[in-house]
């Protein structure tokens, strides 16, 4: 036995209120993120990633305070994204109670924000995002760029090649979303997930189109993630963490019980 | 339950964690503090520590945070629970950033989990060591009161603690290598792991902390 595969369940959170709805069995949508990280802990997720999407400034307070009451509620690591662009941001999020940052378009403007961020607060806080799209092949060979904005523009970057470069200016792990999986349901596009596990030494968490139990088996047997993420199976209550624990132990995947 | 707990802060990472872990367990009074004053009047001391250890040390020393860890230890005895870094500035010294001279306080190494990493089957293992690992405890211990062996704790670390004395280990952790998750020496007990971030397992660990009483 060793290091379980985690489940990463995902709050999209705009102003303070999760957007896409959550649903839990017999629970009404309750919108706060609060009480919905609160019930995600209980049901023995591993970890929560809490995505910030607020667009104004001001809102950014709302967040802050957002995060500190989840901290102090939930004993689980917790991961803040969104808008991340200066290491006072990541300071900031730190200090509210997040284990973890997720530095995504900051990162590509600046690189070098990845690396003072990891020598000041440590490798195992930083996370680097990337949304990445398949792009055409070169010599018969699949290729995935990274795009921003959503999956609408793209950057000519190679995401295999950024992701070597991440993890070499210090990132501990990479969030890799697929943004031709992502909200379709169709399963996690195992073929960037797999060249990316295999290019870096540091953790992979897949995430991007999880519509069913077996995506996320397929995420980790077939794409080598060491963690999956998921929003809708869960929150619409078609699925519970344990039901996702057990579905993947039944197949041979170690999962913390 | 008027005790007070304090968390030794020497400017390194979040230890909002540590504290609200330690009030949702029941501590009657926790300060994050490194004001001499609070810490020698404490009556059980947690040092925590995230980030690259040489800028962990010299905030250590420069805020004299040794010292008054020494005198908790040594001359109150009070119960101290050192957790991640915190652990590892225990040490002699660390491989990290070029190699750091720690505090000495347990003899023994700190080292990087090299690359590559492969489990006993031969399989690939990233670093940091990030997520949940079974912990198999060693011996009895007050602090493992509750919690079953092969429990899981959250870990998140790219080096780790090898004890000279053998007979300190009071938990160990397979990754590669045999690492020590737990060490234990009389007032002192030292985890790799995060408890604060470890669910029911951790909590239940912080709160046997919290009811401690070692023998004098």
């Amino acid at each position: 036995m060793g290091l379980a595969k985690r489940i990463i369940p995902c709050l999209d959170v705009d102003n303070g209120r999760v957007v896409k709805g959550v649903n839990f069995v017999g629970i009404r949508d309750a919108g706060d993120p609060v009480e919905i990280a609160r019930r995600y802990n209980e049901q023995g997720a591993d970890e929560i990633t809490f995505l910030d999407i607020t667009a104004s400034h001001e809102g950014r307070d709302t967040t802050v305070h957002t995060v500190e009451q989840i901290a102090e509620q939930v004993f689980i690591p917790l991961t803040v994204g969104g808008g991340i662009r200066s290491v006072e941001d990541i300071r900031t999020m730190l200090n509210a109670g997040a284990d973890k940052v997720s530095i995504n378009t900051a990162a590509i403007h600046n690189p070098e924000l990845v690396q003072q961020a990891s020598e000041r607060f440590g490798a195992q806080c930083i996370v680097v995002a990337i949304d990445a799209k398949r792009v055409a092949d070169v010599d018969g060979a699949p290729r995935w760029e990274i795009f921003t904005h959503g999956g609408r523009k793209p950057t000519g970057i190679d995401a295999v090649a950024w992701a070597v470069k991440m993890a070499d200016l210090g990132a501990g792990e990479i969030l890799l979303t697929s943004m031709d999986r992502d909200g379709t349901r169709n399963g996690f596009e195992l073929g960037v997930t797999r060249a990316i596990t295999d290019a870096v030494d540091i953790p992979v968490i897949a995430s991007g189109g999880v519509g069913n139990l077996d995506h996320l088996v397929a995420g980790i047997l077939e794409g080598g993630a060491d963690a999956v993420l998921a929003a809708s199976i869960f929150h619409f209550g078609e699925y519970t963490v344990p039901e996702a624990k057990a579905y993947m132990a039944a197949r041979g995947i170690e999962v913390r019980t | 339950m008027s005790e007070t707990v304090a968390v030794i802060d020497y400017g390194m990472g979040n230890l909002h964690s540590v504290a609200s872990a330690l009030q949702h367990v029941g501590a009657g009074r926790v300060l994050v503090t490194h004001d001499a004053d609070q810490i020698r009047a404490a009556d059980r001391v947690v040092f925590p520590g995230v980030g690259a250890i040489r800028d962990c040390m010299a905030e250590i020393r420069r805020l004299r945070c040794d010292e008054l860890l020494q005198l908790a230890l040594i001359e109150q005895r009070k119960p101290v629970l050192a957790i991640c870094v915190g652990m590892q500035a225990l040490l002699s010294r660390s491989e990290e950033n070029g190699g750091v001279d720690c505090l000495d306080i347990v003899p023994g190494t700190v080292r990087h989990f090299g690359q590559p990493l492969v489990d006993a089957g031969g399989q690939r293992l990233k670093v940091p060591h990030m997520g949940w690992n079974e912990v198999r405890q060693v011996g009895q211990h007050p602090l493992w009161q509750g919690i079953p062996d092969a429990s899981r704790f959250y870990f998140v670390h790219s080096y780790y603690v090898t004890a000279a004395d053998r007979s300190l280990l009071a938990g160990a952790v397979d990754y590669g290598v045999s690492a020590d998750a737990a060490l234990a020496r009389n007032n002192l007990f030292a985890v790799q792991f995060h408890p604060e971030k470890s669910h029911t397992a951790g909590l239940q660990l912080l709160r046997n902390f919290l009811a401690w009483s070692p023998p004098c």
